[in-house]
């Protein structure tokens, strides 16, 4: 606990350093992986990520230290390179780019990490930590790295920002942006360009092998909660930049913990959330508005048992004990007796000591069911041409669904019908 | 029946374009006359959505060159508006229907400008052409398909030009949608401007187009509706493609020939 707090106050010069760096390249990677995420190329990123390492490696064995500015210059070409070949081979051969894809990261990673295997044996002391570029270390970010990478970060965000219009368009219609004349290979180079430099700075905090998660995972998590773009990219920042500090604070305290792994972990539980709990687009709100369905639907047959007997005997207000209702319809006993305590609370039904009672309400309400039924079924052998004998099934759902204005559509459309086609009255309000 | 016309606001000329080296349109020449309303016509994989694709330089032109206003596209691309195939697009893409109407103004704004009130205006008035004015700040992603092809059309219409080239725009609307895009593009060819629409519906197509381009991987006939739209040219169309040049396709995607030889 006095970890956090301490983590937290920023009086440590160097853990300020770590969360501003960390933080604003998270920030910068969600905001660039969401474009190439709305351009349906997340692989991309992932690509470039793993064909960093080469780059990385090189620089470090050319200029025989870990100055971040030649670090960031061998990453970018190797990454950058990377893509240039995945482009060719897509448009050179029948190769289509997922399979280009996963050639071309395979290749630059194996060899990656065949110069980094080189590297440690070669005995230079000063190659001690190059393998957290494997999987990421937030706090071996230092004085100049952090300075360095923080404008990268900041010039990411400026170009976005300027290239907003532009970059949207391209990833929504490509071929209407190429129509009024924008440069579009100028404006995906920017985007390609885009991508490797978030890549190259993200990968010290992150590593190169969970990159991808970083460009990706915050896109695709705020693509739940939202139909905005600009309100995506904001979630975006925010979940990222949530995810940066947290791993942070893991590199923080536990020195010997990777990175990278915690970031990942923890942006993909915000996507996870995301993904069953927003709203409208999350599976467990989705499945909330699936059970309220079933509910409304079995109220109303309730309701519409009741009707039924009342026609029958042609009292609609008499007393009904649950055994009459259950033989009428076959319903769970747990189901019955909930829907009928629920039409209660809602004031449709009234109980005695010896049964149920409709009330005003819950007649009208269990008439109007009947009355759109026995509509529906005349609509459907009036106007579908299908058979008195196979309209009840389908009527059994429609009667649930239609609203009040295509009800009096469908009244009017019928000329106010007496009886639908199994000779039933159809009941109207009086 | 290929007939030519003096001062033709477009023209194409010995244009072809190939899909791996397989000829798709084979040495066409054609003019169009200022403010018809032009269909094209033609089977599946005739070359019809690649034919507009090629004037609007989305896909490289074998042999040939397309002029607009006796100039490349280039020079007048603020007077020329390209509507893709409604389905080219992701319509869960997160944008509202301003924002697709507003891209209308890019080509006007150039890069790195952001809309102005002007331009949202241009868009009301775009959107209330097509009879879409309420739907401004709808998601994309809850229209229907005929909504989503008038939102398509009042991008172009947002784009003022002068010549109109609609890729499908009546493939699977409702019927509604078909007949107001129908009247507003009679009345824009009835201000003046052009419109080229690739159709597919043979039975409309005398009572939409007044000019009409018979396609089949080469061109078959062009020209007005009335001498064009015969039983025996839209049979030497529908009538399948000419086996021997099929053949010679293949074998120039086979041996991965040129369109063309090089000239020094």
């Amino acid at each position: 606990m006095n970890d956090l707090l301490q983590f937290l106050s920023f009086e440590d010069p160097n853990t300020r350093y770590v969360v501003t760096g960390t933080v604003l390249l998270a920030i910068s990677s969600a905001i660039v992986g969401s474009f190439t995420f709305l351009k349906k190329k997340a692989l991309v990123g992932d690509a470039v990520a793993h064909s960093v390492l080469p780059g990385v490696c090189l620089a470090f064995m050319l200029s025989g230290n870990k100055n971040p500015v030649y670090l960031v210059v061998g990453a970018f070409l190797t990454g950058w390179i990377s893509l240039v070949i995945i482009d060719q081979i897509v448009a050179r051969s029948r190769i289509k780019e997922d399979t280009a894809i996963g050639l071309i990261l395979s290749v630059f990673f194996g060899f990656g990490i065949m110069l980094l295997t080189k590297i440690q044996h070669s005995g230079n002391a000063a190659q001690s930590g190059l393998d957290s570029f494997l999987f990421g270390k937030a706090a071996a970010l230092v004085g100049t790295d952090v300075i360095v990478f923080s404008t990268i970060s900041i010039i990411l965000l400026v170009v976005v920002f300027i290239f907003f219009k532009e970059l949207t368009l391209i990833a929504f219609d490509e071929d209407f942006a190429k129509s009024i004349g924008f440069p579009v290979r100028r404006l995906e180079l920017v985007l390609t360009t885009l991508t490797v430099m978030a890549v190259v700075i993200g990968i010290q905090a992150v590593g190169v092998v969970l990159m991808a998660a970083m460009l990706i995972t915050p896109a695709a998590a705020a693509r739940f909660w939202t139909d905005k773009l600009r309100v995506m990219l904001l979630l975006a920042a925010i979940f990222g930049a949530f995810a940066g500090i947290c791993g942070a604070y893991v590199s923080y305290t536990a020195p010997a913990m990777p990175t990278g792994p915690w970031i990942v972990m923890i942006i993909s539980i915000i996507a996870m959330f995301s993904f069953f709990f927003a709203p409208n687009k999350g599976i467990v709100y989705k499945m909330v508005r699936q059970r309220r369905i079933r509910k409304k639907i079995r109220d109303e047959n309730i309701l519409k048992m009741f009707y039924q007997l009342g026609e029958a005997d042609g009292d609609f207000f008499k007393t009904r004990t649950t055994d009459t209702l259950s033989q009428l319809r076959e319903l769970a006993s747990g189901q019955l007796s909930a829907g009928l305590s629920r039409l209660r609370r809602h004031g449709y039904l009234k109980s005695g000591t010896d049964g149920w009672q409709l009330t005003i309400e819950g007649k009208n309400k269990g008439q109007r069911t009947i009355k759109l039924h026995r509509l529906w079924e005349l609509y459907l052998t009036q106007y579908l041409r299908i058979a008195p004998d196979h309209v009840h099934d389908d009527a059994e759902t429609i009667e649930h669904i239609i609203t009040p204005e295509l009800e009096a559509k469908l009244e009017k459309l019928l000329e106010y019908p007496d009886v639908d086609p199994h000779m039933s009255k159809i009941p109207y309000e009086s | 029946m290929i007939q030519q016309v003096d001062h033709p606001v477009f023209e194409v000329h010995d244009l072809t374009v190939s899909y791996d080296k397989k000829p798709v349109l084979w040495g066409i020449d054609l003019t169009v006359p200022q403010g018809s309303l032009v269909g094209i016509i033609g089977p599946n994989g005739a070359g019809k959505s690649t034919l507009i694709k090629s004037v609007m330089g989305l896909i490289p032109l074998g042999s040939g060159y397309a002029e607009l206003f006796g100039q490349p596209l280039d020079e007048v691309r603020d007077r020329v508006s390209y509507v893709p195939q409604r389905g080219t697009v992701d319509w869960d893409f997160p944008a509202s229907v301003m924002d697709v109407v507003l891209m209308g103004r890019y080509g006007k704004l150039g890069l790195f400008r952001r809309p102005k009130k002007a331009d949202r205006e241009a868009a009301l008035t775009a959107l209330r052409q097509v009879g879409m004015e309420t739907y401004v700040s709808r998601q994309i992603s809850q229209l229907s398909g005929g909504q989503q092809q008038r939102v398509f059309l009042a991008r172009a219409l947002a784009q003022q030009a002068d010549i109109y080239f609609l890729d499908e725009p009546f493939a699977g609307v409702d019927a509604a949608t078909e007949k107001a895009i129908i009247t507003l593009l009679r009345k824009m060819s009835d201000e003046g401007k052009t419109v080229i629409v690739v159709h597919h519906d043979l039975q409309s197509v005398e009572t939409y187009f007044n000019w009409v381009i018979l396609l089949n991987t080469r061109l078959v006939a062009s020209g007005p509706t009335p001498e064009v739209f015969t039983q025996q040219l839209l049979q030497e169309t529908y009538g399948g493609k000419l086996t021997l040049l099929s053949e010679v396709g293949n074998l120039l995607k086979k041996g991965q020939f040129p369109t063309r030889e090089k000239t020094l």
